[in-house]
């Protein structure tokens, strides 16, 4: 398990350094130090020397990194690095170097919490706030009481979730949130498509909420099973702790006691029938070997009552350009030479609509006659009340003993950040 | 909530130790509601993070024990787990406040007491611990109870005979039947993490504490799960039903959201499956375990990254998972190096006549990438897929072909390279695009790359007219070439030579070669094969022509598929270290344990004759008593071997030696085995023997740097 917990800044100072095991010193750090924060090309999140192994994540300029020197559980390892920064957001917003110096005897708090002697115990946020917070607490006998609820909570089958919880308005926000990936070929055919989806919930309910949750969704083990029905075939789901796994395999509901405040409840993938909110279109000639011409349409694809916000669009151009000239009908463009791409803003497209780039980008002779890459033009959008997969909340049906009334919210939003690619 | 930024940034900078203690002193007097002690207290924390000793204001830091501040004592207690150690003489004047809070009426105390007692390994510490470490375990509170389990885990560390002596591994295995999930989770880690030490007491599970623990399971947290489902690994089922029955009932978990969860799944269902006997399940795990497995590539890199390291393995034991699939592992072109030379290897596994033309598609978009070792390696599988997919095989070439043209040096000398295998794989066939690997030449400047060129040359000189130019030509700076290159080169004249022995240039090249080799070089290698060319040449030159271009094997199946017995001991290991760098971990991490399938009646016949045993178990090096006064003896290890497997019926093995599972075993093949072989026809993926082929694979294989095993006192600084 884990050995020593570390978080360094960029120029590799430590933050943050707390050792679990007596297998290794302080010192590993200067290890890291070498072998990844002053090593321009790091090419892997492990590293591995002799039975010393270096596991790091980045946020903010930050080095998340945890050492192990036996045969760690990897993905565990990684899991509980991500748990961290998530714990941190929770306490003090970001997570960068201002705010681990601000927090860091919190974060001791915490981490000698978290993790005994390197294995990763009650990590619930809710649960943790009950007792780990930034005020001072005063050792007081009649504290006792209040401290077994808190040991009850933290090892009980519900450890996400306070029992006393009470809200005058009990109401119920669920989000559905797709991301859509997309590698389309140089032709135009589709070489991937498929949608991520998270169900995001922010729950204030009194009580202790027996919730059910239903969507217009099939799951699909076999391909041969796919058939043509309106229910949305879905890849695989994956669930929040809360969930009880056992009745979802038997009868397919999702139902679950659900933390207090915002949880991710699933995760979904599907890639069958995707609707792909955006097409691009682009025609881009090298004309000899001092110009590049562009025409790049956008068309939105789903109803016009909707629309596309925040559209970027990333068009790469050579590494020897040396001016762009372009124009749009919609939005702003403009040639961004240190990323060697033309970044075309869209603030809002309509559905239905269609929207086009035409420029040319001038070259300097070069010596080296090593063609141009062209790498893909990347699209990144945000479309609400739209679902790519086209999967839909059914219900989300509350039960709890006072038999109180709730309210419940849906919203739906399709986006893509990084992973809509259209080659040319 | 959320931006209750604390403020204790201010305190990040180096302090002196005599200022400290003056500040603590001075907080003695007047200190209302302890603001001066906790600001000192938190300096001196920041101190110790940046590394600046702090140890000498030990007594000082010690009286503040006395505050009734949680802040304070959590503080105190973090700087004794820091230093608590390196003070021996100093640490008993803690331990009647250790003991003070271990009674304490507040569990949350209780359980820091003891976690940060077992943080100092120091005896007396140990020794004052051993009774409320007692009473812990059995503490009514549950929190207290999970605290001490982990807890004997570290004593343990500290001092393993005083543990045991003490009975605490029989009070940690009557903690399994503990009421509370948490506590018993902890309990099986515990048990766990000791059985794994070299000196540690062994632990298995029966049918009925694994049966109690599925139980535990579902009120577990995330963690308590993966704890839990590790323990399963040390169950060995004597019974198909009971491997079958267990798979029924942890299978729900790949729903996880925990990427940790789901791989400890797999491993565990995995493991069951080498004891199954219902091909039905066995196919419907296999199925099941796809999905999850993709879904974790939609987790951060580093995620992805452990995931694709294990289905690289996963499927290469079992097929059948994620064989339709290949479209997810296509890289996007933003992910992380790491993850997309994984998925690359994977593409390669994946692909079959149906999608080979989906997956060329992708290769050669991949290489005109700007990472070098990227497009090397695309460029690579290119040529790995035409020698896999005979149908693919004109297009790979196609493609190959106008990689040349780019004249990119190395996306050439990479593109030669493999069409020199394919040229072994498919002779008669290509030879006629000879002449245009010939422009490249002079760009050749990497050894593998020339070696791999000249002995295109040789192979072919009948074939091409000016073979014996050219040969000079490259014979030019043969004192020079690295070794590699000169074996080539020396090979290729005798070729030359056999092929058109009536030409002048040929003769003088030969004999100019086979002086220098045997002359001039230094290498034993190259000049024992100049001798042996030498004399063949000498006594019968017409069957030196038999032997130099004697009919190669043709290459036949995939060497750098890990046989069966390798991978089923390595897959015992998915989603650690191990799974990552593709290694037992015993060959790589000091103390690690070797795993093997215990053989039972229940294991697969397939899986039992391909078992790769354990080595035998090394015995402790203190074992050696001699009578007289002396250090005692550590007692003798408690059956902790799994049972050795009984020798194994006709199938000497050389260690490493790859095996062709499909040669030998006609009929007792169980058709479990027929589903896994399917996709691999006879002599369909011709690498074998090829070991060397592929050595610019190596380069980019993810592994451990430098030690071996032994020399770890590396990084103990």
């Amino acid at each position: 398990m884990i050995s020593a917990f570390f978080i360094f800044n960029q120029k590799g100072e430590v933050l943050i350094s707390r050792l679990y095991r007596t297998d290794l010193k302080r010192s590993i750090s200067d290890v890291f130090r070498i072998q990844v924060v002053s090593n321009s090309d790091v090419r892997s999140p492990i590293i591995t020397l002799g039975s010393t192994s270096f596991f790091h994540v980045r946020t903010n300029n930050l080095y998340i990194m945890a050492v192990t020197k036996n045969n760690a559980n990897a993905a565990l390892v990684f899991e509980y690095l991500y748990r961290f920064i998530s714990i941190a957001k929770s306490y003090f917003g970001k997570v960068d170097e201002e705010s681990v110096k601000s927090n860091f005897v919190l974060i001791y708090e915490l981490i000698d919490e978290i993790l005994d002697f390197g294995y990763p115990q009650n990590s619930e946020i809710d649960t943790l706030k009950t007792y780990i917070t930034t005020e001072s607490i005063r050792v007081q006998p009649t504290a006792v009481e209040e401290s077994s609820k808190i040991t009850t909570q933290a090892t009980g089958a519900t450890s996400w979730r306070r029992p006393d919880v009470k809200y005058k308005k009990n109401e119920a926000f669920v989000d559905v949130i797709e991301t859509v990936n997309l590698t389309m070929s140089a032709k135009g055919t589709i070489l991937r498509a498929d949608v991520d989806g998270h169900i995001l919930m922010r729950a204030y309910l009194s009580g202790t909420p027996e919730c059910k949750f239903g969507l217009n969704d099939k799951l699909v083990i076999d391909q041969s099973e796919r058939g043509s029905s309106d229910a949305v075939e879905l890849d695989d789901c994956q669930f929040h702790q809360c969930v009880r796994l056992n009745d979802f395999d038997s009868d397919r509901t999702i139902s679950f006691i659900p933390p207090d405040g915002e949880f991710e409840l699933m995760r979904y993938r599907s890639s069958n029938n995707v609707n792909l909110p955006l097409k691009v279109l682009p025609t881009v000639n090298e004309i000899g070997t001092s110009q590049v011409s562009y025409i790049v349409s956008v068309r939105t694809n789903f109803n016009p009552k909707l629309s596309a916000t925040n559209v970027v669009l990333r068009i790469p151009t050579p590494l020897n350009t040396t001016s762009v000239d372009c124009k749009v009908p919609n939005g702003k463009a403009k040639y961004v030479p240190a990323e060697n791409v033309i970044i075309w803003k869209i603030p809002r497209i309509q559905g239905g609509q269609e929207c086009t780039l035409s420029g040319t980008a001038q070259l300097t002779a070069t010596t080296h006659r090593q063609s141009w890459a062209r790498p893909p033009i990347d699209v990144d959008f945000q479309v609400l009340m739209f679902t790519a997969s086209g999967l839909l909340v059914r219900f989300l049906k509350v039960f709890e003993k006072s038999n109180y009334h709730s309210i419940k919210w849906v919203r739906y939003l399709t986006k893509a950040s990084g992973g809509y690619q259209i080659r040319f | 909530m959320s931006s209750q930024g604390g403020q204790d940034a201010k305190f990040f900078q180096r302090g002196k130790i005599q200022e400290f203690r003056a500040e603590l002193h001075a907080a003695e007097a007047k200190d209302k509601k302890f603001v001066k002690r906790k600001t000192v207290l938190k300096k001196i924390v920041a101190n110790i993070t940046m590394g600046n000793d702090m140890s000498p204001l030990f007594t000082d830091v010690v009286q503040c024990l006395g505050t009734p501040l949680l802040e304070i004592k959590k503080m105190v207690y973090l700087f004794l787990v820091s230093y608590g150690r390196s003070k021996p003489d100093q640490i008993q004047i803690v331990i009647p406040n250790f003991l003070q809070d271990c009674a304490d009426r507040n569990p949350l105390i209780r359980a820091l007491a003891i976690r940060t007692m077992s943080y100092i390994p120091l005896p007396i510490v140990t020794e004052s611990l051993t009774d409320p470490l007692r009473h812990a375990l059995k503490d009514k509170d549950p929190y207290v109870r999970k605290t001490a389990a982990i807890s004997v885990a570290k004593v343990y560390a500290a001092d393993p005979r005083r543990m045991e002596k003490a009975g605490f591994v029989e009070l940690l295995r009557e903690l399994l039947q503990d009421s509370n999930a948490t506590v018993v989770a902890n309990a099986v880690a515990a048990l766990v993490e000791i059985s794994e030490r070299p000196d540690g007491v062994s632990f298995r599970l029966t049918l009925t504490v694994a049966n109690k623990l599925l139980t535990a399971l579902g009120d577990s947290s995330e963690w308590g799960q993966i704890y839990i489902m590790d323990s399963l690994m040390t169950f060995i089922p004597q019974e198909s039903r009971d491997a079958e029955l267990m798979a029924e009932r942890i299978i729900v978990q790949l729903q996880h959201g925990n990427s940790a969860v789901v791989l400890t799944t797999i491993k565990v269902l995995l493991y069951l499956m080498n004891y199954m006997e219902n091909r039905k399940l066995i196919d419907y795990i296999c199925k099941k375990m796809g999905p999850p497995l993709v879904t974790l590539l939609s987790s951060g890199p580093e995620v992805q990254y452990v995931a694709l390291r294990n289905i690289l393995l996963i499927i290469q034991r079992r097929p059948s998972v994620l064989k339709n699939d290949v479209k997810v592992f296509f890289c996007k072109y933003n992910d992380p190096i790491y993850v997309k030379l994984a998925k690359l290897e994977i593409m390669y596994r994946l692909a079959r006549e149906e999608n080979a033309n989906e997956v060329l598609a992708e290769l050669q978009e991949y290489a005109s990438e700007v990472d070098i070792d990227f497009v090397r390696k695309a460029v690579r599988s290119i040529g790995r897929l035409a020698i896999k997919v005979e149908a693919a095989a004109d297009r790979c070439i196609e493609a190959l072909l106008e990689l040349l043209e780019t004249k990119v040096t190395y996306v050439v000398q990479e593109a030669i390279i493999v069409i020199k295998d394919i040229f072994r794989r498919y002779p008669g066939k290509y030879e006629g695009i000879i002449p245009k690997l010939c422009e490249n030449l002079d760009a050749l400047d990497e050894p593998e790359a020339k070696a791999a060129m000249v002995w295109i040359i040789g192979q072919f000189a009948n074939k091409i007219d000016n073979s014996d130019e050219l040969l000079d030509d490259l014979v030019y700076t043969f004192l020079e070439e690295p070794t590699e290159v000169q074996l080539a080169l020396l090979t290729a004249c005798v070729k030359l030579f056999v092929y058109k022995s009536q030409s002048n240039t040929s003769k003088e090249l030969v004999h100019k070669v086979l002086k220098w080799a045997t002359e001039e070089v230094d290498n034993p290698d190259l000049r024992d094969r100049g001798f042996m060319y030498w004399r063949l040449l000498a006594i019968n030159p017409a069957g030196a022509g038999d032997i130099v271009l004697a009919e190669k094997p043709p290459i036949t199946t995939d060497s750098d598929r890990m046989d069966r017995g390798a991978l089923d001991q390595l897959l015992l290991h998915t989603g650690t270290l191990g799974s990552i760098y593709h290694k037992n971990p015993e060959t790589f991490i000091r103390n690690a344990r070797a795993k093997a399938l215990p053989d039972t009646p229940a294991l697969n016949e397939k899986s039992r004759h391909v078992l790769v045993p354990l080595p035998p178990t090394q015995l402790p090096l203190a074992v050696i008593s001699v009578p007289g006064p002396g250090p005692p003896p550590p007692p003798p290890r408690p059956s902790s071997p799994p049972p050795a497997p009984p020798p194994l019926p006709d199938r000497p093995r050389a260690p490493g030696a790859t095996m062709s599972p499909s040669s030998s075993h006609g009929n007792d093949e169980e058709d479990e085995d027929a589903e896994e072989e399917e996709d691999r026809p006879q002599n369909n993926d011709p690498y074998a023997g090829l070991d060397g082929a592929f050595g610019g694979y190596a380069a980019d294989q993810p592994r451990p740097m430098g030690g071996k095993r032994g020399d770890d006192e590396d990084l103990l600084f």
